[in-house]
C-alpha cells in the first residue's frame, strides 16, 4: 500500500459573511468576500494529519480545484500538516460551472494518477450543500465509501468508520482503497499557525490543468436562476379552539 | 432595620447610602432606584479570564504547558496592514531594489485578508500616491471616481441650509477621488507582494518584545487555543517571535500595542492626550435614477446639538453600479450618556435631504471605526528605541478635511526612508540592540503633513465654546479660510474623551425613532452585515481591570453608555440570575474592532486586546 492519502480542500465564503445575490440574479457577489477553507474540509485535513502522526499513512497530499486563490487554501492545508498540493487550475466559466461531477472526476484520475490509499473529502461544501462529491468519487473509481464519518481507525488493509446516520451511529469496516467523507464531529482542527505557514511557503504545489488528467469541465447542469430566500412572514396566532378539539 | 450580618459589604454601602439621601433630593426615586439596581445581592461575577489581566504564570491550569515560543529575523516587520504600513513596506521595498540591497520585510495584519479590517468615508487626496507611485493609474490603482459635486449643508429638523464650498475651505474635494477605502488597501497589498514584501493577514501582533535593554526587539503574533475561560484547550500553539533591527507600529487609531508603548516610553508627556470620534458608515446600492457619480455631500447640525461635535457624510461612488457610500461622525467627547452614535446615524436618514436617495435602495453593509481627531496638538513622541509610530496610530488626520489616509501614507513612507540608510549602513552603530530613528520625526516635521497639521491645528478646538458648532465655524472661516491658520496661539483640547460625560443623573435621555427596517435599521442585523465573527470559544478580548467597576461605577453614576457607544452590540446589562441586580454582558463575538470602548469608557477600565488572528469584521471595500 503506497501510504498516501489524497485530501480534497475546497475554498468557500466564510460561514460568517453576509452572502449577496447580484443583481442580474446569476450568482452571488465573491468578489472582495471573505473566503475560507470549507470548515468539513478543514475537519478531512486534520483528519488525514493525525493518521500520519499515528503513522499509519505516509504522505498527505491536499488537493483544491479552482482561480488561482485556492492557491491560499492549499497552503493552509500544507500548514496544517500536509506534505504537498496539487492545484487544479478551473477559472472563469469554467469554475462558475463547476460542480460534484467534474470535481469526482478530477479526484478520481488524482487518486489514480497519485496511487492513493485514501480520499478523504469534507461530508459537504457550505456554499452549495451538494453533500455529492465523495459519493460520486468513490463510484467513479469502484471503491468502498464511508461517510458523515465521526470516527475513523485504519485497521490493517481495512478502514473502520463509524457514521453518523439519522438512526444513530452505524460501524462500518471497509476495504481500502476507499473514500472517507468527514463530518462535523470526527475532530477539531487544529490552527495553521504563523510559522507552519511560513515553512508551507516551501512546500510544494504542482499545476495541473483538468485536460491533463483526461477530464471534460462541461456541466450537465445550468443554473437558470438565483434568488434570496424569501422573507419571513410573521407568524400567526392561533385559536385556542383548536387545542381543545384535539386532546 | 436592617440584621447587618446578613448583606455583603456593598449592600452596606447601599443601605447606608439610602438612608443618608435627602428628602429635597431632585428625583430621589431615579437615584435610589439606581442605588438599589447597582447592589446586586451576589458578588460580581468573573468576566474577564484574559491572561492580560490573570497572568498564566500564576495559574495552575497552566502548569507544564509548553510556553516556548519559535522564533524568527527580519529586517524590518511593519504592525498593521492599512495604508500606512503598507506603503512604509513598500517604500522600503522601493529603496531597497534601488539601491540593490536585500531586506526582508515582513508585515503582520490581524484581519483574515488584507483590507477587511479597513473602513473610511473616503474622499481621497492623491497626493501621497502620486509621490509613491506616479503610473498609479496604469497599475490600476481603484481610484474611480473623481468628485464632481461638492455639496455643505447645515441641517435642522425639517430643513437645509446650504452652505458654498469656497475655495480655501478645507472642506473642498477638488482634485480628489471617492475610494472605497478597503479595495485601495488590496491593492496596496497586490504592490507590496509584488515587491516581495512578507504580508501575513491573519496574524495579530500581541506582544511587545524587548531586548535586555529595554528596546524593543520585535513582535510576538497571538496565541491560539486558549478556551473561554482562560485554560489552554487541546490545539493550544503559542504565538511566534518576529525580531527585527526596527518595528513600525502602524495599528490605526487607538492601537493597543501603542497603548502600551506610550506608558512604557513615556511617549505623552509632552502632548496632549489624544481626542477621538467614531465614524458609522453603510454602504447602499440605490435607484439608479438618484444616482449622482462623483457626487460628495456633507453636513453638520441635526441631529446633533450644537454642542456635540460631529457629521455625515454621503459619496456617490462610480464604480459601475449605483453604489453610495454614507455615514456619520460623532466626537467622543460628547457629555450626554444617552447619547448613542449608532441610532444618530440612523435617524439622520430619514432627514428630507437624505432619505429621498435611500429610498427605493437596499443596504448591502454596515461598520464603524474610531477615528482621531485631536491633531497637532495629540502628536506624541514617534521614536523610541528600536520602533516608530506610522499613521493614524499617533494621528495625522486632517480634521476639518475629515482625510488622514494621505498623511497616514507620507508618515509611512518617510519612516521607511529614515529608517532605510540605518539598517542597510554596513556597520550598526546603535547604542541599543533596537536601532532608535529620531531622523523619522524630523523629516515628519519638515514635510507638508505638519505644515498641513499646523494650518488647521485649531479648528477643532474652536469647537469648545458657548456657540458650539457656530463657533467653531466662525472661527474656521476667519482664522482658516482668511488667515490660513498662520494666528499665533494654538487652542488647547478639554482632555480624555473619557471624562467628558456627565452623570445621567445630570442629563435627559434621549427619544431616538424606532428604525423602519427600510432605511434605518436595528443594531443587530446591522451587526450581521459587517460579516464580523470570532472564534467563540476563547477569552473576550473586552478586558477589564476589575470585573466589579461596569455595574458599581458605569451603570451607578452614568447609566452603562457603553451600551449606547458600541456600534455593534457587544456590552449589555442583563438582570443577575438569582437575586436582583444587574450584570454585564460582554458578547465579544459580536465587536468590530472599532476601539471606541477603550476609548470612551468614563471608568477607563476597559482594555481592548486583540484577539485570536483572522477574527473581526469581514469589510469588503468599505
Amino acid at each position: 500500500m503506497s501510504g498516501r492519502v489524497l485530501v480534497g480542500v475546497k475554498r468557500v465564503i466564510d460561514y460568517a459573511v453576509k452572502i449577496r445575490v447580484k443583481p442580474d440574479n446569476t450568482g452571488v457577489v465573491t468578489d472582495g468576500v471573505k473566503h475560507s477553507m470549507n470548515p468539513f474540509c478543514e475537519i478531512a485535513v486534520e483528519e488525514a494529519v493525525k493518521l500520519k502522526e499515528k503513522k499509519l499513512i505516509k504522505e498527505v497530499v491536499a488537493v483544491s480545484c479552482g482561480p488561482q486563490q485556492a492557491q491560499e487554501t492549499i497552503r493552509t492545508a500544507l500548514a496544517m500538516g500536509a506534505d504537498r498540493g496539487i492545484h487544479v487550475e478551473v477559472a472563469g466559466k469554467d469554475y462558475e460551472t463547476l460542480g460534484p461531477l467534474q470535481v469526482s472526476k478530477i479526484l478520481a484520475a488524482l487518486a489514480k494518477k497519485e496511487d492513493a490509499q485514501l480520499i478523504i473529502l469534507g461530508k459537504q461544501a457550505i456554499d452549495d450543500d451538494c453533500n455529492q462529491t465523495g459519493q460520486m468519487t468513490a463510484a467513479l473509481l469502484d471503491w468502498p465509501q464511508g461517510t458523515f464519518a465521526s470516527e475513523v481507525s485504519l485497521e490493517g488493509d481495512k478502514v473502520k468508520v463509524v457514521r453518523e446516520i439519522d438512526g444513530g451511529l452505524e460501524t462500518i469496516k471497509i476495504n481500502t482503497p476507499a473514500v472517507v467523507t468527514a463530518d462535523l464531529r470526527l475532530n477539531t482542527p487544529r490552527y495553521a499557525t504563523l510559522p507552519n505557514i511560513m515553512k508551507a511557503k516551501k512546500k510544494k504545489i504542482a499545476n495541473v490543468k483538468p485536460a491533463d488528467l483526461g477530464v471534460d469541465l462541461t456541466s450537465r447542469l445550468e443554473v437558470l436562476r438565483v434568488d434570496e430566500p424569501p422573507q419571513r412572514q410573521a407568524g400567526m396566532k392561533g385559536s385556542t379552539e383548536l387545542s381543545r378539539r384535539d386532546s | 432595620m436592617f440584621p447587618a450580618s446578613r448583606y455583603s459589604s456593598r449592600a452596606h454601602r447601599c443601605i447606608r447610602a439610602l438612608k443618608t439621601v435627602p428628602t429635597d433630593h431632585a428625583a430621589p426615586q431615579l437615584y435610589t432606584t439606581l442605588h438599589r439596581r447597582a447592589c446586586s445581592s451576589v458578588s460580581a461575577p468573573r468576566i474577564t479570564t484574559h491572561y492580560t489581566i490573570h497572568p498564566r504564570e500564576k495559574d495552575p491550569r497552566w502548569e507544564g504547558v509548553e510556553m516556548e515560543r519559535f522564533g524568527d529575523e527580519a529586517d524590518v516587520v511593519i504592525v498593521g496592514g492599512g495604508p500606512a504600513g503598507l506603503s512604509a513596506a513598500i517604500r522600503l521595498k522601493q529603496l531597497a531594489n534601488e539601491h540593490g540591497k536585500e531586506l526582508r520585510v515582513c508585515l503582520v495584519e490581524k484581519a483574515s485578508q488584507i483590507g477587511a479590517h479597513t473602513l473610511s468615508g473616503a474622499c481621497l487626496e492623491p497626493t501621497a500616491l502620486t509621490e509613491l507611485f506616479p503610473d498609479w493609474k496604469e497599475r490600476g490603482a481603484p481610484l474611480n471616481t473623481p468628485v464632481t459635486e461638492d455639496v455643505f449643508s447645515i441641517l435642522t429638523e425639517k430643513h437645509r441650509i446650504p452652505v458654498p464650498m469656497l475655495p480655501g475651505l478645507p472642506m473642498r474635494n477638488h482634485g480628489n477621488y471617492i475610494v472605497r477605502l478597503g479595495n485601495f488597501v488590496r491593492w496596496l497589498g497586490e504592490q507590496a507582494e509584488e515587491l516581495g514584501v512578507e504580508l501575513y493577514p491573519g496574524y495579530a501582533a500581541a506582544e511587545v518584545l524587548f531586548h535586555e535593554d529595554g528596546s524593543v526587539k520585535g513582535i510576538a503574533t497571538n496565541d491560539v487555543g486558549i478556551a473561554k475561560d482562560g485554560s489552554p484547550k487541546d490545539v493550544f500553539e503559542r504565538g511566534m517571535e518576529l525580531h527585527a533591527k526596527v518595528t513600525l507600529f502602524g495599528e490605526g487609531c487607538h492601537g493597543h500595542l501603542a497603548k502600551q508603548l506610550y506608558k512604557q516610553f513615556n511617549l505623552r508627556e509632552n502632548c496632549e492626550p489624544q481626542t477621538y470620534a467614531i465614524g458609522l458608515k453603510e454602504l447602499w446600492m440605490i435607484d439608479e435614477k438618484k444616482w449622482r457619480p462623483g457626487r460628495v455631500e456633507h453636513s453638520v447640525g441635526w441631529p446633533l446639538n450644537r454642542n456635540t461635535y460631529g457629521g455625515s457624510f454621503l459619496y456617490h461612488l462610480n464604480e459601475g453600479e449605483p453604489l453610495v457610500a454614507l455615514g456619520f461622525v460623532v466626537g467622543l467627547d460628547y457629555t450626554n450618556p444617552y447619547l448613542s452614535p449608532f441610532r444618530e446615524f440612523q435617524r439622520w436618514k430619514h432627514h428630507p435631504f437624505v432619505a429621498p436617495t435611500l429610498e427605493g435602495g437596499h443596504r448591502i453593509a454596515y461598520g464603524a471605526r474610531a477615528l482621531n481627531e485631536g491633531g497637532l496638538q495629540s502628536i506624541p513622541k514617534l521614536t523610541f528605541p528600536g520602533g516608530l509610530l506610522i499613521g493614524c496610530s499617533p494621528g495625522f488626520m486632517n480634521v476639518p478635511k475629515i482625510k488622514g489616509t494621505h498623511t497616514a501614507m507620507k508618515s509611512g513612507m518617510l519612516a521607511a526612508e529614515a529608517i532605510f540608510p540605518q539598517i542597510t549602513a554596513e556597520s550598526l552603530d546603535s547604542e541599543t540592540a533596537g536601532l532608535h530613528v529620531p531622523e523619522y520625526a524630523e523629516t515628519l516635521k519638515n514635510s507638508w503633513v505638519w505644515k498641513e497639521l499646523y494650518a488647521v491645528r485649531n479648528i477643532r478646538p474652536s469647537f469648545h465654546n458657548y456657540f458650539g458648532l457656530y463657533g467653531g465655524m466662525v472661527y474656521t472661516g476667519v482664522f482658516y479660510w482668511i488667515f490660513r491658520g498662520k494666528e499665533p496661539w494654538t487652542l488647547k483640547h478639554c482632555g480624555l474623551d473619557a471624562h467628558q460625560l456627565k452623570p445621567a443623573k445630570d442629563c435627559t435621555p434621549i427619544e431616538y425613532p424606532k428604525p423602519d427596517g427600510k432605511i434605518s435599521f436595528d443594531l443587530l442585523s446591522s451587526v450581521a452585515l459587517s460579516g464580523t465573527n470570532h472564534e467563540g470559544d476563547q477569552p473576550p478580548h473586552l478586558t477589564l481591570k476589575d470585573d466589579s467597576v461596569p455595574v458599581a461605577r458605569n451603570l451607578t453614576i452614568f447609566d452603562g453608555p457603553e451600551q449606547r457607544f458600541c456600534p455593534a452590540g457587544v456590552y449589555e446589562y442583563v438582570p443577575v440570575e438569582t437575586g436582583d441586580g444587574m450584570r454585564l454582558q460582554i458578547n465579544a463575538q459580536n465587536c468590530v474592532h472599532c476601539k471606541t470602548c477603550d476609548i470612551k469608557d468614563p471608568s477607563q477600565n476597559i482594555n481592548w486586546v486583540v484577539p485570536e488572528g483572522g477574527g473581526g469584521p469581514a469589510y469588503n471595500g468599505m
